[in-house]
């Protein structure tokens, strides 16, 4: 616990509107205790400023545990900002340093239109799990739970797809502003258990699809993606989307 | 005032043995055909586990269901952040579980204040949802025969808690998600984003519509079905600080409250006794680490007051390892309650810890030494690491902080078996109602509700209000009880956005926060509960008075939308405090200092208190009527808990 003050100048994406123009507004804070969290920071500018009878800095935010995937700031360029896999909730005013000046900005993308300041729209990315995120079950229909064995190794590797948090940050660092990382997360978890199967080839031809259709780019395998997951989804999740993608048209086809 | 036993709070449990109840009950309740079906159309409220569930499931059986979510995704709901696990009553260890032992385990851990036939509907109805889950993919821990495996939680003698590592919340709403956004593919199902409902409306006694408030737009929006669902989540955001998502909030069931649905024990609160200290003014809410990690933890502070050393540099027999001390057979596995408010005592004492002097221990270095540093990595390393992010501190080397924090409301509106409250048409499920948990809630048990409550509750329980309205004339949006409704909502904004004071939300809603934490937080008293509603008072004048909030209404303004939820904690806050002045006795998360043993155990008060307090709102100048639902306890025999 500190009781240390840092000088910190931000540079902050302001926009009213999705058509309006933008433009980065510096603001400095004098008073930064470096436990405060990144969006504690932003709270209290946000308070000093309705104090001086000025706007607020808009941003999305909600749990503030990294698990939501609401927040969605680029500091200095990069998504979720210096701490690798951490949302930028988790990150703290610690790892920088007085005098230090910040550029913080939206997610940036064709498919995430802003909505004001630092708040984007990112409702592309549900339309792609409605295509086909899901294993066609109604509710009462299950059989008991362990009448499927399903091995560790194929569980645990689905679990680590699972764990995406849907923030949308590997699209933000996509120079292509590719949906592949976050769509080959929820096809691979699938494709990894026996009850996705049935539905296989049809969900990775209807999410892909739908992935093009909303306006997101195709895969050229820069791994920016991969670089600021926050929960540390890695890119062989697009090659086993590619190779269900595939499989699944030559199989129908 | 009290109106005790007044009939209006009919439960409607059916008579009959604990265990047949729920199929009697299922056998006697009207369906609607699927032709019919098509003809409703059901408003849910919130998107956790148990609107997303809802939804999925009535959608699945042919209802048209429209759901609002506060953010931009359902994927987002708070439910998302629930870290430990599900119950179930499966008995895959073979340890002599069962629905029965289930159902005894959680009354007994709600301190004797939950209803027998709904708590056992929940034991019952818990295996069905392993089962759900794992049908739609939801990646549980598994053991290496491919089996699921279970581990064991606070309030249990036996392993029934059902895992997805340390994101057992997120697993489990990303599976409810996906149900429903198969409905919302299919049609069935619109899903609105970053909408707030304000206000419920109500036609001819009925729960008939909404009005919402658009977030991006700033537009109020009118809505009309034939029932609403509630399912929004908890109200702990009052106390300012607590472990709930930022967007939390308490404006829905308040609302409806005001619109004339009893309010259920609204002081039930749970405060969690294991998570990360308060730092600095900053702060904007607190982060839970799992209870798990009293298993090998040692709680302690220093015997001497204001003893800035070190924890290092005090010597073994300086240090008061409390809760071993008074508590010798459950030492620090306590239930919550219990260690919470003995590092409350502490902390008073002038014995706390750190900084801020509101903290204690929470030591490994014991267990380190017996167990070596590996095997307390493999238990708790992501915990750890999650600790040292946020303070800097290494948890292996230097004991860790922890402090309770305001974690759950047991509280909430009041249902009936089917969770209708008392407006015809308003359903209630999840942590919004106030059904299941009693004065306490055990670890794993609202993932089990939300879920009970979504997936095999209300698709039954809905159809049988459905089938009885299939001739009520459908309305319009364009009924005057619309323009009324939204007319005082659109009011409400113009008044608090007029105000243009010199306080900021945050402020007020901080010295709110601080009141209720001191007053109606983990020990209360009748002095101090009657200064908070009188302090309650003064902050909502001034609130109404003084608050500042910028912008307008007609755009995205996040500022606005929390000063309408603060504003409705202003006067939430007060019911609070009412009720726990009312209950005198102590159960559960409820502790009334007058009502304690010599030795500083809570009292119940069975002859008095064997009840739901239901309270009815009767206007902003009338003090509020409570009610009582009597719990008539035919099965189980209530018993004073003891952990000595
Ligand atoms: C950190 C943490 C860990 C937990 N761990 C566990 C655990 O291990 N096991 C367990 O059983 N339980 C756990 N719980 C409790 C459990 O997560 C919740 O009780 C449960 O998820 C609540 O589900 P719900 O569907 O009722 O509500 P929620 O998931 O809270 O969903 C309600 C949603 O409605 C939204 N909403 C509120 N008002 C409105 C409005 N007016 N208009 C529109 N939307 C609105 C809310 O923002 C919220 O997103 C934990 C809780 C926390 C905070
Ligand atoms: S606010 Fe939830 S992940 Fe950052």
């Amino acid at each position: 616990m500190s009781d240390q003050k840092m000088t910190i100048h931000l540079k902050i994406w302001k926009q009213e509107s999705e058509n309006s123009p933008g433009r980065l507004v510096d603001y400095t804070m004098d008073d930064v205790n470096p436990d405060m969290s990144f969006l504690e920071m932003l709270d209290w500018l946000n308070e000093r400023l309705m104090n001086e009878g000025q706007e607020p800095v808009e941003f999305d935010h909600d749990c503030r545990e990294g698990i939501c995937g609401s927040c969605n700031l680029v500091l200095d360029g990069v998504a979720h900002g210096p701490y690798s896999a951490t949302a930028v909730c988790q990150l703290h005013m610690r790892k920088y340093k007085d005098g230090d000046t910040i550029v913080i900005e939206p997610w940036r993308a064709k498919a995430f239109p802003i909505i004001k300041d630092l708040v984007v729209d990112r409702e592309g990315m549900d339309r792609i799990m409605a295509a086909g995120g899901y294993i066609s079950v109604n509710t009462g229909a299950a059989p008991d739970a362990n009448s499927l064995p399903i091995d560790k190794y194929h569980s645990e590797i689905a679990f680590d797809y699972a764990a995406c948090i849907g923030c949308g940050a590997c699209i933000a660092a996509c120079p292509n502003s590719s949906a592949s990382l976050f769509t080959g997360a929820k096809i691979a978890q699938l494709a990894h258990l026996p009850q996705g199967s049935p539905e296989r080839k049809r969900r990775v031809v209807m999410m892909v699809d739908k992935m093009a259709e909303e306006g997101f780019g195709d895969c050229s395998n820069y791994a920016e993606c991969e670089a600021v997951c926050p929960a540390e989804i890695s890119i062989t999740a697009i090659a086993e989307m590619r190779r269900e993608y595939v499989k699944a048209l030559s199989e129908i086809s | 005032m009290t109106a005790t036993k007044n009939g209006i709070l009919n439960s409607k449990v059916p008579e009959g043995d604990l265990h047949e109840i729920w199929d009697l009950h299922k056998n006697n309740l009207r369906l609607v055909n699927p032709a019919n079906k098509r003809k409703f159309h059901v408003l849910i409220v919130g998107t956790g586990l148990a609107g997303a569930s809802a939804a999925a499931s009535l959608a699945e059986l042919g209802y048209n269901v429209t759901i609002f979510c506060i953010q931009d995704s359902a994927r987002r709901a708070h439910s998302i952040a629930a870290q430990g696990g599900i119950n179930a009553a499966k008995n895959y260890v073979n340890d002599g579980d069962n629905v029965w032992r289930l159902f005894h385990d959680t009354i007994k851990g709600g301190d004797y204040r939950s209803r027998e036939a709904s708590v056992y509907r929940l034991a019952q109805v818990s295996n069905n949802i392993i089962d759900q889950c794992v049908a739609q993919g939801v990646p549980f821990a598994r053991e290496y025969g491919g089996l699921l495996d279970n581990r064991s939680f606070g309030g249990a003698q036996v392993s029934r808690t059902f895992y997805a590592r340390g994101q057992t919340g997120q697993q489990l709403l990303l599976g409810a998600y996906s149900a429903m956004m198969r409905q919302v593919h299919s049609g069935k199902v619109k899903m609105l984003p970053r909408r707030e409902m304000l206000d419920l409306v109500k036609i001819d006694g009925k729960a008939r519509g909404l009005i919402v408030r658009n977030l991006v737009s700033g537009q109020i929006e009118r809505y009309a079905g034939d029932a609403v669902l509630l399912c929004t989540g908890g109200y702990g955001n009052v106390y300012y600080l607590s472990t709930m998502a930022k967007n939390s909030n308490g404006t829905a069931v308040w609302r409806c409250y005001k619109r004339g649905a009893m309010f259920g024990n609204p002081s039930f609160t749970q405060i969690h006794p294991t998570c990360i200290p308060v730092s600095g003014l900053y702060q904007s809410k607190l982060t839970l680490m799992s209870e798990s990690l009293r298993n090998d933890g040692r709680v302690w502070v220093s015997k001497k007051k204001n003893d800035k050393r070190h924890p290092a540099d005090i010597p073994e027999e300086e240090r008061d390892y409390f809760l071993e001390r008074r508590y010798p057979s459950f030492g620090n596995l306590v239930p919550r309650d219990v260690a919470s408010r003995n590092a409350k005592y502490v902390c008073d004492e002038g014995r706390g810890v750190g900084k801020t002097g509101l903290a204690v221990y929470l030591d490994f270095r014991d267990a380190i030494a017996q167990f070596g540093v590996d095997t307390i990595k493999a238990r708790y390393g992501n915990l750890f690491a999650m600790y040292e992010k946020i303070t800097a501190e290494n948890p292996y080397e230097v004991p860790m902080r922890i402090f309770p924090a305001v974690h759950f409301t047991m509280g909430g509106l009041w249902v009936d078996y089917n969770l209708s409250t008392t407006i015809p048409g308003l359903y209630v499920l999840g942590e919004a109602n106030f059904a299941d948990h009693g004065g306490n809630r055990l670890g794993a048990s609202a993932l089990m509700q939300g879920l009970a409550d979504g997936y095999f509750i209300i698709p039954y329980t809905l159809g049988d209000y459905l089938a009885e309205n299939l001739h009520t004339t459908k309305v319009s949006t364009d009924h005057e009880a619309f323009e009324t409704t939204e007319k005082e909502t659109v009011d409400r904004i113009n008044r608090l956005l007029a105000v243009k004071g010199k306080k900021t939300v945050l402020d007020l809603h901080r010295e709110l926060g601080q009141v209720m934490w001191d007053h109606v937080g983990m020990s209360r008293n009748r002095e101090g509960l009657e200064q908070a509603i009188q302090r309650i008072a003064e902050l909502r004048e001034e609130y109404w008075s003084n608050v500042n909030i910028p912008g307008e209404s007609a755009t995205y303004n996040k500022y606005l939308e929390y000063a309408l939820r603060v504003a409705d904690y202003m006067e939430l806050g007060e019911l609070m405090a009412r009720d726990a002045l009312d209950r005198e006795e102590s159960c559960g998360g409820h502790f009334r200092e007058e009502h304690q043993t010599e030795d500083g155990e809570a009292v119940r008060d069975d002859e008095n208190f064997s009840n739901v307090s239901a309270w009815e709102y009767r206007g902003d100048d009338k003090a509020p009527l409570k009610h009582a639902e009597e719990l008539d306890f035919k099965f189980v025999t209530p018993t004073q808990r003891s952990y000595k």
